[in-house]
């Protein structure tokens, strides 16, 4: 993602707004940038966007910027940010409908291929590793 | 507890995970519980709960797999059933919860499994056993059955997400809960504060990206190591994945990381009961716990 950032509220009611809220359940324009999401992250040192900025994109619409993300592949679900958000917005819902908007945009996107692991490492995984995964991150 | 000598019986569901790398979890489930007069009967035909909840409200498809295992204890006559492992116990919890509050939801799964005899109603309660174990059993029973108190053996409770998130699947208080620290205690063990006990362990990102869990091992063995607990227990194969096996590379990350054992909270119970090896299973541990339980006369 490019460092410089150009904030436009031009698409901030555009159907993909629309469909985040939807399909999330949640109420985008309640954020307040607080912040606590973010710091208790445990995932937020690998993210290029944290779950703050996440939302405040996602207000205004920059699918773009928000499909390309690294971060909405790091997010797994430990729902610490639903718990401690001051404004009961559940960001992990949030960042889950980000993944499915582009798993499910028909072009296979997928961010995990078992096969390119080694038969070792394939070994010793659990099932529930294996299949969570690509339930999270295939299409 | 009523007629103390009359066995209780419990649909037990283990989940794929008991059945292949965590048999260990499993084989300390069934006996301990046969040592407090439960009898664990395991579900006929049951399939794998789907391991992760869907968080997108339209993906009605995830909850398939979860909602069938649901009709399987109906088909059993039980209107409740157990499971030890936590992620089962989320996930199935979850979709339990989410087809009672969206009659839609719920008749388009029944649609979709239209071959199956039985419907769904919404009528099974999923429990897990440390819930089980505390309003049912009762910790004082525990300790009434233990036969070698883990005197002096300092434990870290690990919980990680999927006992204490979202609140609704919660049984125990979600900042800091405290039913394993007072099974540990009644075992005889001495629980230790622990202040990484509901952080995650980085879950299914084991799966290609190592050296993230090794950085959350890092930190959360190292928060038990800081207050000098000989172990860490859990409730979910895939953060005794995370927080054994991937100590190697914690150690890669960080020289000064300490190595230390993780049990299934269950292997605890098996061990105070005076269970035998093959209810314990510890040659499946990756980090031996055997000299760490040695150094304090246990084992």
């Amino acid at each position: 993602m490019d460092t410089t950032l150009r904030i436009t509220s031009a698409r901030a009611g555009s159907d993909f707004v629309a469909r985040i809220e939807k399909v999330s359940g949640q109420k985008l324009l309640a954020c307040y940038q607080c912040g606590k999401c973010s710091a208790g992250c445990p995932m937020a040192a690998y993210m290029d966007v944290l779950p703050n900025q996440i939302i405040r994109l996602a207000q205004l619409g920059m699918q773009e910027q928000l499909l390309a993300a690294r971060s909405i592949w790091m997010c797994v679900s430990c729902l610490t940010c639903n718990s401690r958000c001051p404004k009961d917005i559940k960001i992990a819902e949030v960042i889950e409908s980000l993944r499915m908007t582009a798993l499910r945009d028909g072009q296979r996107n997928d961010h995990l291929n078992i096969m390119e692991l080694s038969p070792e490492a394939r070994a010793v995984l659990p099932p529930i590793a294996t299949i969570s995964a690509m339930r999270k991150l295939t299409s | 507890m009523g007629n103390e000598n009359k066995p209780m019986k419990l649909v037990y569901y283990p989940g794929c995970t008991l059945k292949n790398q965590a048999t260990n979890f499993d084989v300390s489930t069934v006996s301990s519980m046969a040592k407090l007069d439960v009898e664990v009967e395991e579900m006929a035909q049951w399939n794998c709960c789907g391991t992760v909840h869907a968080l997108d409200s339209d993906n009605v498809m995830n909850r398939v797999a979860p909602i069938t295992n649901l009709i399987r204890v109906k088909e059993a006559n039980a209107s409740e059933f157990m499971t030890s492992c936590a992620m089962c116990y989320n996930t199935l919890k979850r979709a339990n919860i989410d087809v009672k509050q969206r009659a839609d939801a719920l008749e388009t799964i029944n649609d979709f499994l239209s071959l199956e005899k039985t419907k769904y109603e919404g009528d099974v309660d999923v429990l897990h056993l440390l819930e089980y174990l505390r309003d049912r059993v009762g910790f004082d029973k525990l300790a009434e059955r233990v036969t070698k108190p883990l005197k002096g053996l300092r434990v870290a409770c690990y919980y990680g997400c999927l006992l204490v998130r979202p609140k609704e699947v919660a049984f125990d208080d979600v900042e800091n809960p405290m039913v394993m620290e007072n099974l540990v205690r009644a075992l005889g063990a001495t629980p230790v504060d622990f202040s990484y006990k509901t952080e995650c362990c980085g879950a299914y990102q084991t799966v290609d990206k190592p050296e993230v869990i090794a950085g959350r091992t890092d930190k959360i063995m190292g928060s038990a190591h800081e207050e000098q607990a000989d172990l860490v227990v859990v409730s979910c194969p895939l953060c005794a994945f995370n927080l054994d096996f991937r100590q190697d590379d914690a150690k890669r990350l960080n020289p000064d990381f300490h190595n230390m054992p993780v049990l299934y909270f269950t292997q605890l119970m098996a061990l105070a009961f005076g269970c035998d090896e093959s209810a314990l299973r510890f040659d499946l541990q990756h980090i031996d716990p055997l000299p760490a339980l040695a150094a304090r006369g246990l084992g």
